[in-house]
């Protein structure tokens, strides 16, 4: 019993609920659940497995943020939700290759979602700055922000692994070295 | 208070790390002070990006995680739609085969060119008068040995050198018949079902698609009556049973059997290929099919293949009869078309004559 509840393909609710608790293994079942579907149509589609495993992984964060803003409303089945998401990137990717021919093979039913992969894409574009941002800054610089501003680590513990002989040192380090961050990712166009 | 400062001042404010006190201070230093108050959100907005930031890579490593977990090389294999291999070779080859292609039709047009096939459509066709002068000419003997046996008996007219069959088009005389029937001809005869003869000259012929149409002149012909059957103007479906009627022999002989193919010799689509057991001096008869309508004129034989015979399809004949000078009433009532075979036959011989040529 406790076994079927682990494994299969998760309730539409379970997601939900899921991703709201951080539920690890939700998040593995509702992967597993729909990335076949995923692969069927990106790799029919003149797409390669690679594609397929980032359209989907993109989906699923799409989902994800939105589940987690708390703006999810369930208007269809999560399935239908997923293929079309995945549906309209795909579509949006192919374009970009010029690699749309004008058709598409569906295997799903699917809704017409817009604005919602578009706002992702607002996102993603500043990510990607923070990303190159972040590896322009170097190290130590690097480590220290990722520690301190996203791994929530106390100014103490990076003091006593990178060996500043007192926490005002490494304090010092951590604002020049965000400064120069801020300034990196501004820059960048 | 430096920038480093604010700095740490913004961050112990946002994380709740000042006491009661600092942070009424510091409120009201957001509230005087825009400067700081833009600080704040600025500073508010780029850490929580940080932190976003951060969440997204996680996210991406523990969806990458799973990832690796799926068999993805099988799954591909189930889940890809797998068109038939002409398909796939199509299309990862089709620009190679198509040059291919052009490259094979040229040679074999080339081929056909160069060695004089494509001119000389001719050779395959053994004309039926040639052989029917062959047994004409024991017809013939048979003939002046009856006419001696009997002493006098009906008259029967001198026949021409060539037979071959054709049949009405209108009441008033017009008859259709092969090209290749009259073909030199100095003079034409048409032979009634009772043996009587009438001078017919050649109206019109169509030599490419071996097509002749006559009129009799004579003064003694009365109009027929009223055609029984029509002109079918579309195709015929193929196993169509079909059937002729002709002069193969001095007596009109009725042959049936199935419409095979709706080309003819090489692909010709002005021909049929039928069934019949074409003989001698059917050329230029009509084709029917089993409700009396023309879908044809039986026309030759080709050489290597027995059993194989065509005749031209009935569209030719209609767009010949177009081509008239003057303008010709088709009969659209068929009177055949619920009548046994023999039924029609009995009808059909009175409007279906032997074709008599004489050369120059």
């Amino acid at each position: 019993m406790s076994k079927d509840l682990n494994s299969g393909i998760p309730t539409d609710n379970e997601v939900i609920l899921g991703i709201l608790n951080n539920s690890e293994s939700v998040l593995k079942r509702l992967y597993l659940a729909y990335f076949p579907m995923v692969l069927q149509l990106i790799i029919n589609n003149s797409g390669n497995e690679d594609d397929a495993k980032d359209i989907y992984q993109e989906a699923i964060i799409v989902l994800y943020n939105k589940v987690k803003a708390g703006d999810f409303e369930l208007s269809s089945k999560l399935k239908t939700y997923i293929y079309s998401i995945c549906r309209r990137l795909w579509l949006k990717r192919l374009s970009q290759m010029n690699r749309y021919s004008g058709d598409i093979k569906d295997f799903q039913e699917y809704l017409v979602v817009d604005d919602e992969t578009e706002k992702n894409n607002e996102r993603d574009i500043q990510f990607n700055k923070m990303g190159s941002a972040l590896q322009l800054l170097g190290e130590p610089c690097k480590t220290i922000i990722e520690d301190f501003y996203i791994h929530n680590r106390s100014m103490q513990e990076i003091c006593e692994s990178f060996g500043y002989t007192n926490a005002d040192n490494a304090k010092t380090q951590k604002y020049k070295c965000l400064q120069r961050l801020k300034k990196l990712f501004f820059q960048q166009k | 208070m430096n920038e480093y400062k604010l700095s740490e001042e913004i961050e112990r404010y946002l994380n709740g790390e000042m006491t009661k006190e600092e942070r009424t201070a510091f409120d009201i230093l957001r509230k005087e002070n825009a400067e700081v108050n833009v600080m704040v959100t600025e500073h508010k907005h780029f850490t929580g990006l940080l932190k976003q930031y951060g969440e997204r890579l996680e996210l991406e490593s523990r969806l990458d995680a799973i990832h690796r977990e799926i068999d993805v090389h099988t799954l591909k294999e189930e889940l890809m739609v797998h068109p038939s291999w002409v398909v796939q070779l199509w299309r990862s080859h089709h620009s190679k085969i198509s040059v291919a292609a052009s490259i094979a039709i040229f040679a074999v047009l080339g081929t056909l060119f160069f060695t004089g096939y494509l001119s000389n459509r001719e050779l395959n066709y053994v004309r039926l008068r040639g052989e029917v002068a062959k047994i004409h000419q024991q017809a013939n003997n048979l003939n002046e040995k009856l006419n001696r046996l009997n002493g006098s008996g009906r008259v029967i007219s001198n026949p021409g050198k060539y037979r071959g069959t054709g049949f009405a088009i209108t009441s008033s005389g017009l008859i259709a018949t092969n090209y290749h029937v009259i073909e030199g001809a100095d003079s034409v005869y048409v032979q009634n079902n009772a043996g009587k003869s009438f001078k017919a000259k050649v109206l019109y012929s169509e030599p490419e698609n071996d097509i002749a149409i006559l009129k009799i002149v004579d003064t003694s012909f009365r109009n027929l009556k009223p055609i029984p059957y029509t002109f079918k103007r579309l195709e015929s479906d193929l196993a169509e049973s079909v059937y002729t009627f002709g002069y193969s022999q001095e007596a009109p002989v009725y042959d049936d059997g199935k419409l095979t193919s709706a080309n003819g010799l090489n692909g010709d689509s002005l021909d049929y290929q039928i069934s019949i057991p074409i003989n001698p001096g059917n050329s230029g008869g009509p084709l029917l099919d089993t409700r009396g309508n023309i879908i044809g004129i039986v026309q030759a034989k080709q050489t290597q293949m027995e059993g194989v015979h065509f005749a031209v399809k009935s569209s030719y004949l209609l767009s010949a009869i177009d081509s008239l000078e003057k303008k010709v009433n088709l009969n659209t009532k068929n009177t055949l078309v619920n009548l046994t075979p023999v039924q029609q036959v009995k009808k059909l011989k009175n409007y279906v004559f032997m074709v008599k040529v004489y050369d120059k």
